[in-house]
């Protein structure tokens, strides 16, 4: 495959208005200017309550790779993802952009709520730049891709949102695309549907297409990007490796925004409370993946009381539960007397994936929670120091056996 | 998934902040080929737009022409009630009040589409990339498709009450076209305005109401006055007198002053067309995304 740049972006720029009215009458006087034909020196200039909603962003992007752009909420991603698009125009540096270009910002999108499904994917194709007879052609691969063969000739306002969706990712997937465009459109599929569509950009991928993915998902992009955009205040503050990024991406959340948040999440008291929860590493300074660590935890109770058990439960930062431990005491549960307490939980060899995770939990008592918070702890996993792959491989010793020959089969 | 086409050298394409207007060659080019490549798109918005419209509505195609009904018939009772008098006119006063109305009708049409189209389509235009003109030409089918029903009841109503069109009926087709050409550019001139404000939209039925008062739909030509005066330089009217003249037989009066507006509203529309492609990226990044 050839190593063609698809995507050329250099020093791209663009503000954005954040009162209404003034902004409808810059855009009276942008539309002056650009009558004039006024080339863009003055647009390189703040007006009055304007802001850089992408200031200054450079980056390639060749034949058959996935860049992951990340970032906070209001970072200027879809921002740049619209001025890929062509969708409006940067105010200062250049896109260039080779090949047919698909994009997967708002699916279905164009949609006539009382069209059948059949109707409206021949509408869609064409707004996507595909003709009649290329969509025919199609037709049967897009309603199979989208799970859809029984609905097709209903309307689409009897779809659901993910069926929606579903479609318009068809359509736009199967439209032969050079650059694939991709912000969010993921997220409201169910799993399979999201599985088959990351399968189905990674062939797309190999076929030689370059795409770019918007996403808050880690796990997602580490699937699919090879690289990582990261983005702060419509700047780009890193472009490297997918690890480096989000790293960075991380220290970034936690030094502006999660030491802030609610001190102890939602909290549920009862004869019992965890006044704080500490986490060390027995082994080492970092808490990586794979060493051995101590969960402290010291709780105060006013007349004491008796709990069978203390569930600690691991959800990484998009949201997802990876792990609940739970420590018995053998069975016995705990006694707590009156007053302050402290116990510690070893967990060895920590099996989580280099990432930030919040740690909740709480002690039960007979299945019910007598004391829970959502949000304990926030728990930074780095990748393991000798390993430097990052992405999560846990090296445990593995016992093999053989190997055996099978008989009758030439395996 | 496997590709299907085979393509030739790819299409690269720059955005940049310049104005488009830098390089005029490159912009006529670009306009061209957006234009060829809208044809399909256009037909399958039309006919999206057409069958889902029907679709939902009880009356169906009755909608195409309700209002001018309406309007004739409320002329009608004026005049003859003695409300109001209107001088003679050469045409049976139902006739010329019902085929002016009709007209107008069309040429109003013409006029709302672009901006219609635009504001209908604004979800779709801030997260698709696809020719902008298509909008405008999917409007023009639209507007087509609602005239030919309006000119076959029309058509009826006429051969009912007598008139015969004769040989210049073959003419009818270009009066269409240029109530078509000029409504489409006065249309499209206001579109990039209205998209950002609203006022255009609220305030084109009522300034359209009060053109046609203006023009000679529903009264004939004034003969002397202020009015006369006004009457004569109204570009519209050579537009539906002529329209009317072709379709009931009359003999047309106001031919040079046709052919001229006709012209003077295709530079127009050529110059609207560049506006309104200027524009686009500047209103799309006003709404919301």
């Amino acid at each position: 495959m050839s190593t063609e740049t698809l995507i050329k972006v250099e020093g791209v720029s663009k503000k954005f208005c954040r009162d209404l009215k003034k902004s409808l009458w810059y855009g009276m006087k942008d539309l002056g200017s650009e009558i004039l034909g006024h080339r863009h020196e003055e647009k390189s200039k703040l007006r009055a309550e304007e802001f850089w909603a992408v200031k200054d962003v450079s980056f390639q992007l060749n034949r058959g790779e996935c860049l992951g752009l990340i970032g906070r909420n209001g970072a200027g991603k879809t921002t740049l993802l619209r001025m890929l698009n062509g969708l409006i125009r940067p105010d200062s540096g250049q896109i260039k952009m080779h090949g047919r270009v698909s994009a997967l910002i708002a699916l279905g999108a164009g949609f006539h709520p009382l069209l059948t499904g059949r109707e409206n994917i021949f509408v869609n194709a064409s707004i996507l730049g595909f003709n009649h007879r290329e969509v025919i052609k199609r037709f049967d691969e897009i309603v199979t891709f989208a799970g859809l063969e029984d609905f097709i000739d209903s309307p689409v306002q009897n779809y659901s949102s993910g069926m929606h969706a579903r479609l318009g990712f068809s359509i736009a997937v199967h439209c032969d695309p050079d650059i694939i465009l991709i912000d969010e459109a993921l997220a409201v599929g169910d799993m399979e549907f999201v599985i088959k569509c990351i399968n189905c950009v990674g062939q797309l991928r190999q076929q030689g297409a370059a795409v770019v993915l918007v996403s808050h998902n880690e796990l997602l992009v580490r699937d699919v990007a090879q690289r990582c955009l990261l983005m702060q205040h419509g700047e780009s503050i890193l472009f490297s490796s997918l690890d480096d990024a989000f790293l960075t991406y991380r220290t970034h959340l936690t030094v502006e925004n999660v030491v802030r948040r609610v001190e102890n999440g939602l909290v549920r008291n009862g004869p019992i409370r965890v006044t704080s929860v500490d986490v060390e590493s027995t082994d080492s300074e970092t808490i990586h993946h794979g060493s051995d660590i101590t969960v402290k935890i010291i709780c105060t109770s006013d007349a004491g009381c008796k709990t069978d058990e203390f569930e600690l439960r691991f959800w990484n930062s998009s949201g997802q539960l990876i792990s609940t431990i739970c420590a018995n005491n053998s069975g016995y549960g705990f006694d707590i007397q009156a007053g302050a307490s402290r116990f510690m939980i070893k967990i060895s060899a920590l099996a989580l994936a280099p990432g930030r995770y919040r740690l909740a939990g709480g002690f039960k008592r007979q299945g019910q929670f007598q004391f829970w918070s959502t949000e304990l702890k926030q728990l930074e996993v780095a990748p393991t120091p000798w390993h430097n792959s990052g992405s999560g491989i846990l090296i445990l010793e593995a016992i093999v056996e053989g190997p055996i020959p099978v008989e009758g089969k030439n395996v | 998934m496997q590709r299907t086409t085979d393509k030739g050298p790819l299409p690269i394409i720059t955005y940049t902040p310049d104005s488009s207007l830098v390089s005029p060659g490159k912009m006529l080019r670009d306009m061209f080929r957006d234009l060829l490549a809208s044809r399909e798109l256009a037909w399958r918005l039309a006919v999206r737009d057409i069958s889902a419209q029907y679709r939902q509505a009880f009356l169906g195609i009755l909608w195409a022409f309700i209002l001018p009904l309406a309007n004739t018939l409320t002329w009608i009772f004026l005049c003859e009630t003695g409300i109001i008098s209107v001088k003679e006119t050469a045409l049976p006063y139902p006739v010329y009040v019902f085929s002016g109305s009709m007209l107008w009708a069309i040429l109003m049409d013409a006029v709302n589409a672009p901006l219609q189209q635009t504001n209908a389509a604004k979800a779709m235009l801030a997260k698709l990339n696809f020719p902008r003109e298509s909008l405008v030409i999917s409007g023009v089918y639209q507007t087509v498709f609602n005239a030919g029903i309006k000119i076959f009841l029309l058509l009826a109503v006429l051969t009912f009450l007598g008139i015969a069109p004769g040989w210049h009926l073959l003419l009818f087709p270009l009066g269409l076209l240029s109530l078509v050409l000029v409504g489409t550019a006065i249309g499209l001139l206001l579109t990039p305005v209205g998209v950002l404000y609203s006022d255009i939209g609220k305030g084109l039925p009522l300034l359209m109401q009060f053109l046609m008062y203006l023009t000679p739909v529903v009264f004939p030509m004034p003969k002397s006055g202020i009015a006369a005066t006004i009457y004569a330089i109204n570009p519209l009217t050579p537009i539906i007198l002529t329209s009317r003249n072709w379709l009931t037989g009359m003999p047309s009066e106001s031919l040079p002053g046709y052919i001229l507006v006709n012209i003077l509203a295709l530079f127009l529309l050529v110059a609207v067309w560049i506006l309104f492609r200027l524009a686009m990226p500047i209103l799309i990044e006003r709404m919301s995304s």
